[in-house]
């Protein structure tokens, strides 16, 4: 008599339980499709437009002839084929150590200057963060696909796996411990398996992101510095080898999306 | 001064579906940065005119988030008819936009 009025206020516990987890999803889901429908990542293009196109730098120069991949100044696709290997660099590079290199070349702005500021606030976004959303709203309904045939792509993309998988940091802490199981989120935030290609191509296709919560244009850059930061590793450095070999790995995970950013998110 | 902001206008049916992004820092006065309170500065009117009768009159206020989108349903209008929206904040800074219905 006891144990079964027991087991039935233990039913009635998981239900309690499981009900709201289910309303929960639900409720994140539509609350994803309705951020997404019409966002503020729009205002972010035409600004970074305008900075595309605006003659700045000892050069007096805008950066309408950086090369993305796809020769000079063509900006439709390049996004989506990125990172990729440049020869005239002998780098693999991303969007934006791409375009760091062109403010370098085209504009003969020094590193130190370009880069004094990566990452911006709500009052006042950086340069790159308007720049990338603009170049990245080019590729719309490009297939995501990155260079996965020259060496140094392989090497890139080899890198970024072991480093998605290493454990390190304070916290012994890897990618994967959030990224590599189903239904972990932090707060509201559903945390993707980034090493799962199903998962992975809807979120490669819309970073660059717009985010509802602070208002803020979301970089790639950004978002692997800030997941480093979490795992209190120390800071990794913009555009270096390994912050690009993670960006690879995970667009090579990707891949074949119909790239839809500039995203929006939680 | 004022970012940019960017109205679409599409026939949906029987009523016309218009929606505008706009770029705001939407201060509500309550919030500090450093011990100092940052000054209100939200926008206080919001206008929507088709073909220059106006068929949307807000107020609103502090509530809505930075960088707000708006959406309306609005009946009677049809393909290339004229949408303007404009915005007036506290400070009495301005701004409008113009597209046509498609």
């Amino acid at each position: 008599m006891r144990a079964s009025g027991c087991s039935a206020l233990l039913i009635a516990a998981f239900a309690l339980v499981a009900a709201p987890v289910a309303a929960q999803a639900a409720k994140a889901t539509k609350y994803q499709k309705m951020v997404t429908e019409e966002s503020p990542a729009e205002l972010f293009e035409l600004v970074g437009e305008d900075l595309w196109k605006k003659k700045q730098g000892p050069k007096k120069a805008s950066l309408e002839k950086c090369d993305l991949g796809k020769g000079p100044g063509v900006l439709k696709g390049a996004y989506a084929a990125l990172p990729r290997y440049f020869k005239d660099v002998d780098q693999v590079m991303d969007a934006e150590t791409r375009m760091l290199h062109c403010m370098m070349t085209l504009q003969g702005r020094s590193k130190k200057e370009a880069l004094k500021r990566p990452f911006g606030n709500a009052n006042k976004p950086s340069e790159m963060e308007y720049l990338t959303a603009y170049v990245a709203g080019q590729s719309r309904g490009y297939k995501v696909n990155p260079g996965t045939r020259h060496p140094m792509e392989k090497f890139s993309y080899a890198l970024g796996e072991k480093l998605f998988f290493a454990r390190t940091g304070l916290y012994d802490f890897s990618c994967a411990s959030c990224h590599g199981e189903e239904g972990k989120r932090i707060r509201a935030s559903e945390l993707p398996v980034l090493s799962n290609p199903a998962v992975a191509r809807p979120v490669m296709a819309t970073w660059p992101a717009y985010r509802v919560s602070n208002s803020q244009m979301k970089t790639m850059q950004w978002r692997i510095n800030n997941c480093y930061r979490q795992m209190r590793t120390p800071q990794p450095v913009w555009g270096s080898e390994v912050v690009n070999a993670v960006h690879m790995y995970m667009m090579v995970t990707g891949k074949g999306a119909v790239y839809a950013g500039p995203g929006t998110k939680r | 001064m004022a970012g940019p902001m960017k109205a679409r206008a599409r026939m949906r049916g029987n009523y016309t579906d218009i929606r505008v992004l706009m770029s705001h820092p939407m201060e509500t006065g309550l919030r500090k940065d450093k011990g100092k309170v940052v000054p209100k500065h939200f926008i206080q009117n919001l206008t929507v005119k088709l073909n220059g009768t106006t068929v949307v009159e807000g107020e609103i206020s502090q509530a809505m988030s930075r960088n707000p989108v708006f959406s309306f349903r609005v009946g009677g209008a049809k393909k290339g008819d004229k949408v303007e929206i404009s915005w007036l904040d506290n400070k009495g800074d301005t701004n409008k936009t113009e597209t046509a219905v498609a």
